[in-house]
Order: structure tokens, then C-alpha cells, then sequence
């Protein structure tokens, strides 16, 4: 597999998601998973799948003794490993930046240079499909559709790729022609294409012109919460409820309209606060919009939250609050209920296809989004039973379901079905 | 000889409109006109008007041997007046016939009966009155909402003049009885009860089109032949059914109307008769007690009240509710009273249900019916709360009411007080009389004539006042 991001250092749902389904898959059993990230920290969980880091993948041949590959990346590769792989060496790639072992460094984050180290991750994945035996490949998102395509045309195995975004999503119908091109071409080449839902699958087929028998929904699921996280004890003002809003405050994530809907609410009842936490490029916009209709008072920015913050934030609110314009999946709502909040959806979200107990409206509906917030925090039969409910509803939605459905689309695909 | 006895249904609810939150306070109808209207109307030209006609053929066709009954609702009679007023004349003409018997049943289709025997009262005995003036009838057999029945019903149900009740032929309940009998109701043995036959009713009401059945297609003389040859003891088979099955269930061309206007011709033929309920009750002997501890129904698997009542939405919003009963009784706004009642009704509460997913509703999701039916009745709680102050609670509400109730009562036991102290006080005067006169004797003349008044007044009249009597006393004392 090859994927971006890996927990605990994640950036985005990507991680969460990728090894979710990592794990899913290794709990049905038989499997044996590679899972191929820029940059490992060696606090990765590697008790189900072997993590190699493509910053140890030697593209260039150094002469260089056991003791020290162990001394320089011990901690995150076995230099056996490292040895091997530097026998599969494919070509002189020593006019790259590459480090003392050969290898070319990553950031495994987003940096500016992001279509080079896409690139320069495809390189990687030449030596490592030289190297490794295995018998299906399958790449999460388009930042790992080239090595994937690269992975294939070497060995002529097949290719399963994992749309867990688009560029349609992200862009809310303007993409980037170049990310747009990586994204299709990941498309042609695969033998088959997963998306994380309905939603997803409906763009890959319109907006990329792929055959529809050749994508599969596999819904996301949620890894359950540690004791630790549910435990957590927050201080509440008795008489005031909190309907939050998490996430990335762009465009995609419709936060204006949770302010308008805010401002109906607040119109009619006052023992109510909104949490607008997180940081994007609207955020400013917000701030002002949410003083122009004068509910400053009652508005809150708290910026950008992380880690156990996040937990901390929802046991602190009575509502959750989700108005994307379009999401491929969207995880948060589910931790949400996994925390016991009961949460408004857009329709337009792709876990709306799977969750019966919560609230979903379309993301521009605000008369009905206000009235669903009001409707939470003034009759506590709803509350209760969207919780309950919930937390039970939620606690069935399990990765090994979906590691399962994965299992069998490569039955398929070796034609072992 | 067997019988089949046919209930038909009629209910249609008033549907809310969406109504928002900030509607509350400020917007004081509630109801969808356009979406009733369209509904209401709908089904009586697909189903409603066409069965009645079926019906009225098939009376005319077997001069008189094909009987049934109809159960219609209130709250759907007010509708089918303002959309569909040709409706009621063919009932009328259905009622005219003879053969049709119509069987009452709360006004709203509502579950007072669980909440609020009064109201469940007051609701069959406006349905009543409906009948008595529209088609000239006065019901003597009874069906709750949806076949809602528990033995504590029963009694009730007698004393309101019902000696028949229909209700649901549910397997818990019967146990390895068959619902093909009459039976009497164990907390009330003059009440009889005819229970519904599920397997044949559903047999029409879900599968009739459903070609993926074994059965499929169902035949009149089929259907017949099936009630027919069930065991001979078994006299009566209760085929109870909403009357949309016809035409609207299953659309006019799946054949169902000629199905249903077949079935005399079979019945005919294989020796079945048709009965309407009060005639079953008075031809059938009843084969023995039923008891039901705990309300049955004719929903879904559970056959149970958990389709209204099932989940805290649905419980939450009932007992707000009927938590402002008595206070709605007492007032006189007739809007108030009428909005009340439409919101009792049952429908409301299904739409909330969390269960089954797939029944029909006017909205998305049950927490989408919860939302609006709640905001509907904030508004319609603080118009209650508008008839009477506020500053009166309920408790103390209850106890003006209860004094008010309990007034009869009371005020006899304070009669019978009174003259145990009119008494005392008699034997009072007697005594301090006697001791007066045992000291001094020696005025004689004086005091005879006061001892000959002291019995007087207690037989002059008992039910003169305290203070006239006592008056005699003083005077007595005075005079010494």
C-alpha cells in the first residue's frame, strides 16, 4: 500500500482513515500488508502491517557498512532490508538530491515542492516493486497515484487505487488541471477504484469519466475511542448550550452557513453559544460576518485544535454541527457520536449516506439547520435519544467491515473469487 | 354455518405543516391544507369513493346478504367534508342500505385511552354524535385506534353502552387459541370481543400484489376457498382492513376491486355468510374468556404500542401532550379544543417511530417529525397557558379541579357533620338543662315550661339551621 500519512503524525482524515483500514484489513486475517509512507518516525503501531519509509529507500548505490545503516536508520528500517533494496537499484539516479545512503529525503507533509516529492515517491517505488513480493497494489489518494502506476507497469500487477478526496471536492468544482491530471491518470490506470462513498464514486464517475463497473463504495468506519479519551471530564455552565463546529474553515466546509444559521437561532433563543474552531483561509471572513450580524457576543473562534483538544472540544458541546458543501466522507461527525453528541449533517456529506441517527439537512438550508439546533438543545427527548442512539449506531460502523469489502475486491481483481 | 364479518377503516390524519421554531409564539395554524387536501382527495377518488361503490354493488348484487362494517374517524369525516363532500354520500347511501354497520371509534384516532380515559370518552362520544346526525346511526360495537385494547379498557367500554369490541387477533394473547371464535372480555364479561384474523387479513392488506408470493395471484374463489375449509367449529373469521387497501395499497389494476366485488358470488357458493359485527355478537356464542394485561395492537411484528410509543421521542411528546388535558377541558376556546384534538392524533406519534424505517411519513426521518411536531405543540402549550394564568401550576390546578369534582361529596359528608352536631348540641341543651334544673327546684312554676320547650325544636325540624337552635339555649340560660 502505498499512502501519505500514518498515525500518530497526521495531518488531515487521510491517516486516520488509511490506517483504519490498514488495521481493518489485518484483523480479517490471511493478509499480509506493506504500507509504504514518505517519512516514518518510528512511533508508528507496526503491529499489523510492515512500514517501510520511502526517505529509507535507497535509489542511488552507496557503499556503506551494516553497523552504520543500523546507527543511521535503524530505529525506523532493518538495514537488511535496506540491502536488498539497494540490490533492486533500476537506474543512476545520483544526479537527485540524494542523502549519504542514497536515498532522497521526504517531508511527508504538504510543502510547496509537493509535485516533486510525488515524483520523487514514484522513483522510490520502482526500487521497492523491483524488491518486494507481493501480489496487488493499492494507493491512497492521488499524492500516490504515480508510484502506484509505476509499481504496476514494472511488475504487471494489479492496481487498486483509493479515492478518499477529489480535486472536485476541494475545489468546489474549479480543479487544479495539473492535480486533475495526476488524479485521472490514476483512474485509467487502476483496475479498480474505491471511494469512501456514494458521493465520491457518483464525481469519479461524472467529473472523471470512469466506467461505473469499476468503482466500488467502501464506506469509512472509526476506530473506537480509548477509555481515556471518553473519560475526559469538562468543566459546563449549566444553563448555556454549545453547538460547535470543527474543521478546516474553507469554502468546502460551508462555514458560512453555520453563522447564519447561528443568527436564526440566536434571534429567538439566548442561552446558546457557537464554537467556530479551527483555522483556513475564511476564517477572517467569519469573524467579520458573524459582527455584522451581531452575534459577536455569542460567537466564538477558539483557532485550530488538535489531539485531544478536539475530544476535549466535543464533550464540551451539545450539538455538533457539520454544513459541508461537499465532503467525501467526513469522519468528525463520527467521532462526534462517538463522544455523545448529537450531530447536524449536510446531505451532502458522504457519511450522510451511512448515519441514520442524526440530523442531515442540505448545507444552504439554514431555516431547517436552526431549527435542528434549537430543536437539540430545547427538548432533551431528542438529545437523549440521538446520543444513545448514536453512540450505539456508531459503535457498529467498524473498520473490519470495511477491510473485509477491500479483501474481496481483490479477490476479484486477481480473479480469485 | 361460517361468517366472514368485514371491518373497513377510514382515517386519514391532519397533517402538520413545517413549521420552524421561530414560528412559535407568532403563527397559530398548524396544519398542511395543500398536502391534505391533496392526499385526503387523492385516496378517495383512488380508493375511498370507488370501494364504497364497490360495496354499495355488491349489497344490491346479493340483495342484502353481503354485510359489513365501517370504522371512520372523526378527524378523517371533517376532511372527507371540506375535499371530497361526495364521499359522505355514498356513505350515506352505504348506511341507508341497512347492511353497513358502523362502528365508532375515537374522534381523533388518537391513544387517549392510554393516557386519558376522559378524553377517550368524550372522543368516542363525539364520533357518536357524528354518525347519529349524518347517517341516522348509533354504534353498539366499538374499535379503539389501531385495535389498541387491554382489560383495562373493557369495563370503560361497557359503561359507555358498547357490548362489542374489535381489536387484534394477537398471537402473544391467543396463545394456541384461534382469533376465529367470540370471546368475552375477562375484566368485563359482558363485553365481547372479535379478534382480527391476521394471516387472512394480511393476506389482502400486503400480499395481495405481491407476485414474488407463493400464492400469487390471490382469487376470490381461492380467498374463499381458504375460509372455507379452516375448522368447522370455527364460526367467524374477522377480516379487518383499511379501506385505502383498495385502490390505493394495491392500485385498481392489480384487480383488487373485482376481487372484493367477487367474493359474494364464492361465498354463495361455498356456503359463507356474511355478518356485521352486532349480529355476529348476538348469533355467536361466545367460547370463552380473553384476557390482555398489557395493550395490544394491530402494528407491526410487536403488535404492541411501541410504533406510538416506543422511543423516548415518541414518549416525551405524549406526555407533554396530555399533560395539559385537564386544563384544555376547561376552557372555552373552541380553536384551542379542536387543535388539541387534531393533535392527538396517532399518526403523529408513528411518524417519531425509530423502528422501521420505511412506513409511510410526510418527512425525511423521525427526528425531522419530532422536531416540527414539538415546535407545533410549544406553540399550542403556550396558548394553554394563555387561557389560564400562569401563575396557577398544575398541582394546584388539579386541586381546584379535584375540589371541584369532589364537591358533591364533600359536601355531604359536611351535611351529615352538621346534623351529628345539631345532635350533639340538642343533647347539650338537654343535659345542661337538667343540671340547671336539679339545683333549684324551688321555682317550679317557672321552670316546667321550659323543660317542655327543650324537645320541641328537636321535633319542630331537623333541618333548621345551627344558630335558631342554639338561640332556645341561650335564651334557656338567660332566663334563669
Amino acid at each position: 500500500m502505498f499512502g501519505w500519512e500514518f498515525p500518530p503524525h497526521i495531518l488531515g482524515g487521510l491517516g486516520t482513515a488509511s490506517y483504519g483500514l490498514t488495521r481493518g484489513m489485518w484483523e480479517c486475517g490471511d493478509m499480509d500488508i506493506t504500507f509504504v509512507i514518505p517519512k516514518p518516525f518510528g512511533d508508528e503501531d507496526r503491529s499489523f502491517a510492515r512500514i517501510i519509509g520511502a526517505s529509507q529507500v535507497p535509489v542511488a548505490w552507496r557503499d556503506v557498512s551494516r553497523d552504520y545503516v543500523e546507527s543511521r536508520i535503524g530505529k525506523v528500517m532493518d538495514p537488511d532490508l535496506y540491502f536488498q533494496l539497494r540490490d533492486h537499484i533500476y537506474a543512476d539516479f545520483n544526479y537527485m538530491r540524494t542523502n549519504d545512503l542514497g536515498c532522497i529525503e521526504f517531508s511527508g507533509k504538504y510543502p510547496s515542492n509537493l509535485l516533486e516529492e510525488i515524483n520523487n515517491y514514484s522513483i522510490m517505488a520502482g526500487v521497492l516493486a523491483r524488491t518486494l513480493d507481493f501480489d496487488i497494489i493499492h494507493s491512497h489518494d492521488w499524492l500516490t497515484y504515480p508510484a502506484g502506476i509505476h509499481a504496476k507497469q514494472v511488475t504487471g500487477k494489479p492496481l487498486v487505487i483509493h479515492v478518499h478526496a477529489t480535486e472536485y471536492d476541494r475545489s468546489r468544482g474549479k480543479p487544479n488541471p495539473t492535480v486533475y491530471g495526476i488524479e485521472r491518470d490514476g483512474m485509467t490506470h487502476a483496475d479498480h477504484i474505491i471511494t469512501v462513498s456514494n458521493l465520491t464514486r457518483q464525481t469519479v464517475i461524472d467529473h472523471y469519466g470512469v466506467d461505473p463497473a469499476k468503482v466500488t463504495t467502501v464506506h469509512n468506519a472509526v476506530v473506537p475511542l480509548s477509555q481515556d479519551l471518553l473519560d475526559i471530564e469538562m468543566p459546563r455552565a449549566t444553563k448555556e448550550k454549545v453547538v460547535t463546529f470543527l474543521g478546516r474553515i474553507t469554502m468546502q466546509k460551508g462555514p458560512e452557513y453555520f453563522v447564519e444559521a447561528a443568527a436564526k437561532v440566536l434571534r429567538n433563543c439566548s442561552n446558546v453559544r457557537f464554537v467556530m474552531a479551527g483555522s483556513g483561509d475564511m476564517m477572517d471572513k467569519m469573524i467579520q460576518l458573524a459582527a455584522e450580524r451581531g452575534i459577536a457576543d455569542r460567537f466564538h473562534f477558539p483557532g485550530f485544535q488538535k489531539g485531544r483538544q478536539v475530544y476535549e472540544m466535543l464533550k464540551a458541546s451539545d450539538v455538533y454541527m457539520m454544513p459541508s458543501v461537499s465532503e467525501p466522507f467526513g469522519i468528525s461527525p463520527l467521532e462526534a457520536m462517538q463522544m455523545g453528541v448529537p450531530s447536524i449533517i449536510s446531505k451532502q456529506s458522504g457519511c450522510a449516506e451511512i448515519l441514520d441517527n442524526v440530523i442531515k439537512t442540505d448545507y444552504w438550508d439554514i431555516d431547517a439547520m436552526a431549527d435542528a439546533i434549537h430543536a437539540i438543545i430545547s427538548y432533551p427527548a431528542l438529545y437523549k435519544q440521538l446520543r444513545e442512539d448514536g453512540l450505539a449506531e456508531v459503535a457498529q460502523i467498524t473498520w473490519d467491515k470495511a477491510g473485509q469489502k477491500v479483501i474481496n475486491i481483490y479477490n476479484k481483481v486477481l480473479g480469485r473469487s | 354455518m361460517k361468517a366472514i364479518c368485514f371491518n373497513f377503516e377510514i382515517h386519514q390524519p391532519f397533517r402538520l405543516k413545517r413549521y420552524r421554531f421561530f414560528d412559535i409564539g407568532r403563527d397559530h395554524y398548524y396544519f398542511d391544507d395543500f398536502l391534505n387536501d391533496d392526499i385526503v382527495t387523492r385516496i378517495a377518488h383512488n380508493s375511498y369513493i370507488p370501494a364504497a361503490e364497490t360495496l354499495l354493488r355488491m349489497i344490491e348484487q346479493s340483495e342484502g346478504k353481503f354485510r359489513c362494517s365501517i370504522a371512520i374517524s372523526g378527524v378523517a369525516f371533517e376532511q372527507f367534508e371540506h375535499y371530497v363532500p361526495e364521499f359522505t354520500d355514498v356513505l350515506k347511501r352505504l348506511a341507508d342500505t341497512g347492511a353497513v354497520e358502523f362502528v365508532a371509534q375515537p374522534f381523533a384516532y388518537s391513544l387517549a385511552n392510554l393516557a386519558d380515559p376522559e378524553e377517550f370518552a368524550a372522543q368516542i362520544a363525539d364520533t357518536c354524535s357524528i354518525l347519529k346526525s349524518r347517517f341516522g346511526v348509533t354504534p353498539k360495537v366499538v374499535r379503539n385506534t389501531e385495535l389498541i385494547y387491554d382489560d383495562d379498557l373493557a369495563p370503560q367500554l361497557v359503561h359507555l353502552g358498547f357490548n362489542g369490541v374489535l381489536t387484534e387477533g394477537a398471537k402473544h394473547i391467543l396463545g394456541w387459541k384461534s382469533p376465529d371464535y367470540i370471546y368475552t372480555a375477562a375484566s368485563a364479561p359482558k363485553l365481547k370481543l372479535l379478534l382480527r384474523n391476521s394471516k387472512l387479513s394480511d393476506d389482502i392488506a400486503f400480499r395481495f400484489s405481491d407476485s414474488s408470493w407463493p400464492e400469487f395471484p390471490l382469487t376470490a374463489d381461492k380467498y374463499i376457498d381458504w375460509i372455507a375449509s379452516t375448522p368447522s367449529d370455527e364460526q367467524i373469521v374477522n377480516i379487518f382492513l383499511n379501506m385505502e387497501t383498495f385502490g390505493d395499497l394495491h392500485p385498481a389494476t392489480t384487480g383488487i376491486f373485482q376481487f372484493l366485488e367477487a367474493l359474494p358470488r364464492f361465498a354463495a357458493e361455498r356456503g359463507v355468510e356474511f355478518l356485521t359485527p352486532s349480529e355476529a355478537i348476538a348469533k355467536i356464542k361466545p367460547v370463552g374468556e380473553l384476557s390482555v394485561m398489557h395493550p395490544i395492537s394491530s402494528a407491526d411484528e410487536a403488535r404492541d404500542t411501541s410504533a406510538w410509543l416506543g422511543n423516548r421521542l415518541q414518549n416525551e411528546a405524549f406526555e407533554k401532550l396530555y399533560s395539559v388535558s385537564e386544563r384544555v377541558r376547561q376552557c372555552n376556546n373552541r380553536q384551542l379544543k379542536k387543535d388539541w384534538e387534531y393533535l392527538q392524533t396517532c399518526d403523529h406519534f408513528y411518524y417519531m417511530s425509530t423502528k422501521q424505517r420505511g412506513g409511510f411519513s410526510p418527512y425525511e426521518t423521525p427526528f425531522q417529525a419530532f422536531t416540527n411536531y414539538m415546535n407545533v405543540l410549544a406553540d399550542f402549550l403556550m396558548r394553554v397557558e394563555e387561557e389560564f394564568p400562569s401563575q396557577v401550576d398544575n398541582e394546584e390546578l388539579n386541586s381546584l379541579l379535584l375540589t371541584i369534582s369532589n364537591q358533591g361529596a364533600e359536601i355531604e359528608a359536611l351535611n351529615k357533620e352538621l346534623a351529628s352536631m345539631r345532635k350533639n348540641v340538642e343533647q347539650y341543651n338537654i343535659e345542661h338543662r337538667l343540671r340547671t334544673e336539679e339545683p333549684k327546684e324551688a321555682p317550679k312554676a317557672e321552670a316546667k315550661p321550659k323543660a317542655k320547650r327543650g324537645p320541641k325544636p328537636k321535633a319542630e325540624k331537623a333541618a333548621k339551621e345551627e344558630k335558631p337552635k342554639k338561640a332556645p339555649a341561650k335564651r334557656a340560660k338567660k332566663a334563669e
